[in-house]
């Protein structure tokens, strides 16, 4: 029998607002313990939380980004348990009324399209952080009552991948709102996931664990088909589904038991009594939705219409607001669209991969972007030349003429100074040119790399060849 | 009379006449702090260090309260000073923030002279659940004071303090003002910010005045309340002079008397009391009908499921830690389970642990949501009797004050006590209690009048055009 897995979501995104969501206390991250707290964050007696209103208009921005149905009531609930970094005793969340309703996300997995619903988005308040010593645990309050959103999917994922793709487009929707940085690895985007399987075709749902501390992109997947194969493998040897909580290990690659449904928590939600209920006017949400960016699926299309990108150019070059806006910039200063693409996706996108930086962050902007474009078109440099530069500009900013000066780059293209060339690697290369002129004309890449040794990769590929052609024959 | 026994108007004509120096109001009450607080043990703590150097800030400023000593509930945060809520858990704690109470009671010039006992986070009806000491009813020291705020309420009486503030969850203003033959008022939910008021239950919790005239009370209330950007379910409404509103007439207004206030188990000698207290309003002009509360009889069990559901989780933060009281222990369990067993008492055990349950996966349904269902239902029933009538008139307490013990061993009966107060909690009305009578064995007798939400004034004025017709709040206890 085969087995289809059936995936949900439960996805916490830490706000990039200034203060923390019921108190002025400041959201920086890194900085020495328990210095950005205060008594409300502290959890002192007689205290009250007042509600950042600036959370308000993020959680409503996701919510509009996510198709969500934004609630013109609701309200904060308590969650209550004891844990040292829980300050209160209780988190301040939101339970039977959360902000944002009924709302779904696109994704594109090998070519189809699925449509993933989002079954809610709330926000709450962040917990702090033990820290564990040798004899002794302390606790970090910093990070108690930073503002985070809890976006709840539908079960309606099927795959790792699609779990993956998910996490992208979220984290790229996050990022175009500059709601979150979507940072995994730093804890500011976690991820949760509820999994069971299912006979394929069966419409009834099997027993689900629940997989916490997902704490990379890179184990979304791993994750999610280690716990699918285990499943698999218990239903096979005749086992049952234990309804549990289970930690992904990213050093063993295994989810590994955590507590059963007997040991879960009674949170025993309600009403928080602190806060009044939320009222949200129609008026704000038209406002918000008025000023919402384009989105990564609308941006994407229009790439695509508009610059007649392949859809893969578009869909990666929209996966980063910036990057897409540093693109739209390079084209607006005269660059052909795919060309730029090309340059991007390339060696650009190498680059920040590799030093982990994100575009705004390099020197090279698209005005120098373009000018080199426009040296190769001139002729005036080789597009392998031009290949050999591009990581001095965008690690400098420094102008791609002042390099190619500098370092004598010019393209040569002077057809006599080539063709004396050509007949002294010829004299000196015979055999070889006698094999071509027998047949072998695959050689002639082997005299236009002599060339190109010879010149450093300055000589015209297109005259070189020319030049060869006409002595070879 | 005594300076110690001047109510704050009092004193302030005395103190701008020249007649008393600010001093010698602070030393008269320190003195009478000195011959009584041993009989009566208000305090939990006696600030006088403090009191001397707020009267030297305070000297010469033109505030509403220049330099009159008040006593504060210990439940309301001073920077500074220890707020214990007289639990063993708080008994270090000093809060390095101000509530908005006293932050407004010191720019008007007040000094504070000490904070009060109370039954331990305002769990009570008696302060015998203190974490440190029974307070005494200075009308009878073998009595209780009544709770929660009985300390404020007898510091008030006894001439400890000309006024002080008390917090009223359930009628811990109301009941031991009631006992202890002071006035006391506990405000609509809203009108006063709570910032700094350590919880009890937060849905009905109210800070407000406990004095020895109703105008004392205005007074207080106006400078107490309005809206605060540190506590969002306070009201952002207008605050009017209730003081100058206070001689306005009262012939147009109509009083309601419930008839399920009348009820078995009240006392016939405050039953009379009251009666007879209704007739004087009414020959103040004053028309008075009866009405109907048909929900009041849920009232008592609908608070203790609500104040205890809340309160299960408002207490959660006491766990050692982070401040207060901390239990040694050999790992993280063993902490929270000793801090909390050693810290707490048994009523606020009691209650955490009705709460709990209450909130508990498969009994919220039947125990939370239907209680605040019945509390909407008791609600209505007030806004319906408000379209009849504009205030309404009850007994504050079945029963004068007990004697101490009387009802410890039997926490239902002492949650009776506070069942004519605990509807106006339920549905966050302003109500007042002022003297109408003392019984037989010389113990004062309360009454109660209720407002309509944020109508302060009305109560007011027919309290204190009823307390000036009367002698009853002239009288001071024997001690
Ligand atoms: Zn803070």
């Amino acid at each position: 029998m085969n087995y289809e897995a059936v995936i949900g979501l439960e996805i916490h995104a830490q706000l990039l607002t200034e203060t923390k969501i019921f108190c002025g206390c400041s959201t920086r991250f890194g900085s020495e313990p328990n210095t950005q707290t205060c008594p409300v964050c502290i959890g002192m007696p007689g205290v009250l939380p007042v509600l950042n209103r600036r959370v308000v208009e993020f959680a409503i921005k996701t919510g509009l980004a996510m198709n969500c149905r934004i609630s013109s009531y609701s309200r904060f609930a308590r969650k209550n348990y004891f844990y040292p970094d829980l300050p209160k005793g209780y988190q301040i969340s939101q339970y039977e009324l959360p902000i944002c309703e009924k709302g779904y996300i696109d994704i594109t997995v090998d070519g189809t399209t699925r449509r993933v619903g989002i079954t809610r988005i709330h926000m709450e308040e962040d917990a702090g952080k033990n820290i564990h010593e040798k004899d002794c645990s302390l606790v970090d309050l910093n990070r108690a009552g930073v503002p985070l959103l809890e976006i709840v999917t539908e079960p309606d994922i099927r795959s790792p991948q699609e779990a993956s793709a998910f996490m992208k487009k979220l984290r790229a929707i996050l990022r175009y709102l500059r709601v979150c940085d979507g940072n995994m690895e730093q804890g500011s985007l976690r991820c949760d996931a509820n999994v069971s399987i299912r006979p394929e075709g069966s419409d009834e749902l099997g027993t689900k664990t629940e997989i916490k501390n997902i704490n990379s992109f890179r184990f979304v997947e791993k994750a999610l088909d280690y716990e699918i194969k285990r499943q698999i493998r218990v239903i096979r040897d005749g086992g049952e589904i234990v309804q549990e909580t289970r930690l992904w290990n990213s050093e063993t690659g295994k989810t590994e038991s955590m507590r059963s449904k007997e040991e879960a928590h009674d949170y025993r939600y309600f009403p928080e009594p602190d806060l009044v209920p939320l009222e949200i006017k129609r008026e704000m949400v038209e406002e918000i939705k008025a000023a919402l960016p384009e989105l990564p699926d609308e941006k994407k299309a229009r790439f695509v219409r508009d610059y007649k990108l392949p859809e893969y150019d578009a869909e990666i070059l929209t996966e980063e607001r910036s990057i897409a806006e540093w693109f739209e910039e390079a084209v607006r200063l005269g660059a052909r669209p795919k060309e730029v693409s090309n340059w991007m996706l390339t060696e650009i996108m190498r680059y920040l991969n590799e030093t982990g930086k994100e575009i705004e962050e390099i020197d090279l902007r698209p005005p120098q972007l373009v000018e080199l474009l426009e040296l190769i078109k001139g002729g005036t440099i080789s597009r392998n030349i031009a290949k050999t530069i591009l990581p001095e500009m965008i690690s400098t900013g420094r102008p791609a003429e002042e390099i190619v000066r500098e370092k004598g780059l010019v393209q040569i293209s002077d057809t006599s100074e080539l063709e004396a060339l050509v007949d002294e690697i010829l004299s000196k290369n015979q055999k070889e040119a006698q094999r071509y002129r027998e047949g072998e004309t695959k050689l002639l890449g082997f005299f236009v790399g002599q060339v190109m040794k010879a010149t450093k990769g300055k000589a015209n590929p297109k005259i070189v060849n020319e030049i060869l052609r006409k002595k070879l024959s | 009379m005594e300076l110690y026994n001047s109510g704050i108007i009092e004193a302030l004509d005395l103190m701008d006449s020249g007649e008393v120096s600010p001093e010698e109001l602070l030393d008269a009450v320190f003195q009478r702090i000195n011959s009584v607080e041993d009989k009566v043990k208000a305090f939990v703590t006696v600030t006088k260090d403090r009191a001397y150097e707020m009267l030297d800030e305070a000297k010469g400023e033109r505030g509403a309260l220049r330099c009159i000593p008040l006593a504060i509930k210990d439940n309301i945060c001073i920077r500074g000073i220890p707020t214990t809520c007289s639990s063993r858990i708080l008994k270090n704690f000093i809060p390095p923030y101000e509530s908005t109470v006293t932050k407004r009671l010191k720019e008007e010039g007040y000094l504070l002279v000490g904070k009060t006992n109370l039954d331990e986070f305002a769990m009570g009806s008696s302060t015998e659940n203190s974490g440190f000491h029974t307070t005494r009813n200075p009308w009878a020291t073998d009595r209780v004071p009544g709770g929660s705020s009985g300390g404020s309420t007898a510091a008030v009486a006894a001439g400890e303090c000309l006024a002080a503030l008390g917090s009223d969850t359930g009628g811990s203003i109301r009941q031991p003002a009631a006992f202890c033959g002071v006035v006391g008022l506990k405000p609509t939910y809203g009108r006063v910010s709570r910032f700094g008021l350590v919880a009890f239950a937060s849905s009905l919790d109210q800070i407000g005045p406990i004095t020895k005239n109703v105008a004392d009370a205005a007074l207080l209330l106006g400078i107490i309340s309005g809206h605060d950007p540190s506590d969002s379910t306070s009201a952002p409404l207008h605050v009017k002079d209730y003081t100058a509103l206070l001689s306005e007439g009262i012939r147009d207004i109509k009083v309601g008397i419930p008839k399920e206030y009348f009820i078995e188990g009240l006392d016939p000698e405050v039953e009379s009391a009251v009666k007879d207290s209704i007739r004087h309003l009414g020959s103040l002009g004053c028309s008075v009908k009866e009405i109907s509360l048909p929900h009041t009889g849920y009232a008592v069990a609908t608070y203790y499921i609500l104040a205890t559901s809340e309160a299960s989780s408002n207490l959660a933060r006491y766990d050692g830690v982070k401040y207060g009281f901390r239990a040694e222990s050999k790992d993280l369990l063993e902490m929270y389970r000793e801090t909390r067993a050693q810290g707490f008492g048994a009523e606020v055990k009691r209650r955490i642990m009705l709460g709990t349950y209450a909130l508990s996966a498969g009994y919220y349904e039947a125990f939370y949501r239907k209680a605040q269902q019945v509390r909407t239902l008791i609600k209505e029933d007030f806004d319906n009797a408000f379209r009849e009538v504009d205030i309404i008139i009850t007994p504050t307490t079945p029963t004068t004050a007990f004697r101490i013990g009387e009802k410890i061993s039997d926490p239902l009966q002492m949650y009776l006590n506070d069942i004519f107060t605990i509807s106006v909690n339920l549905a966050g009305l302003p109500a007042i209690s002022i003297p109408c009578g003392f019984d037989s064995k010389g113990l004062p007798i309360g009454l109660q009048l209720i407002g309509r939400a944020f109508d302060e004034e009305s109560i007011l004025k027919v309290a204190h055009q009823y307390e000036q017709s009367t002698e009853w709040y002239k009288r001071r206890p024997p001690l």
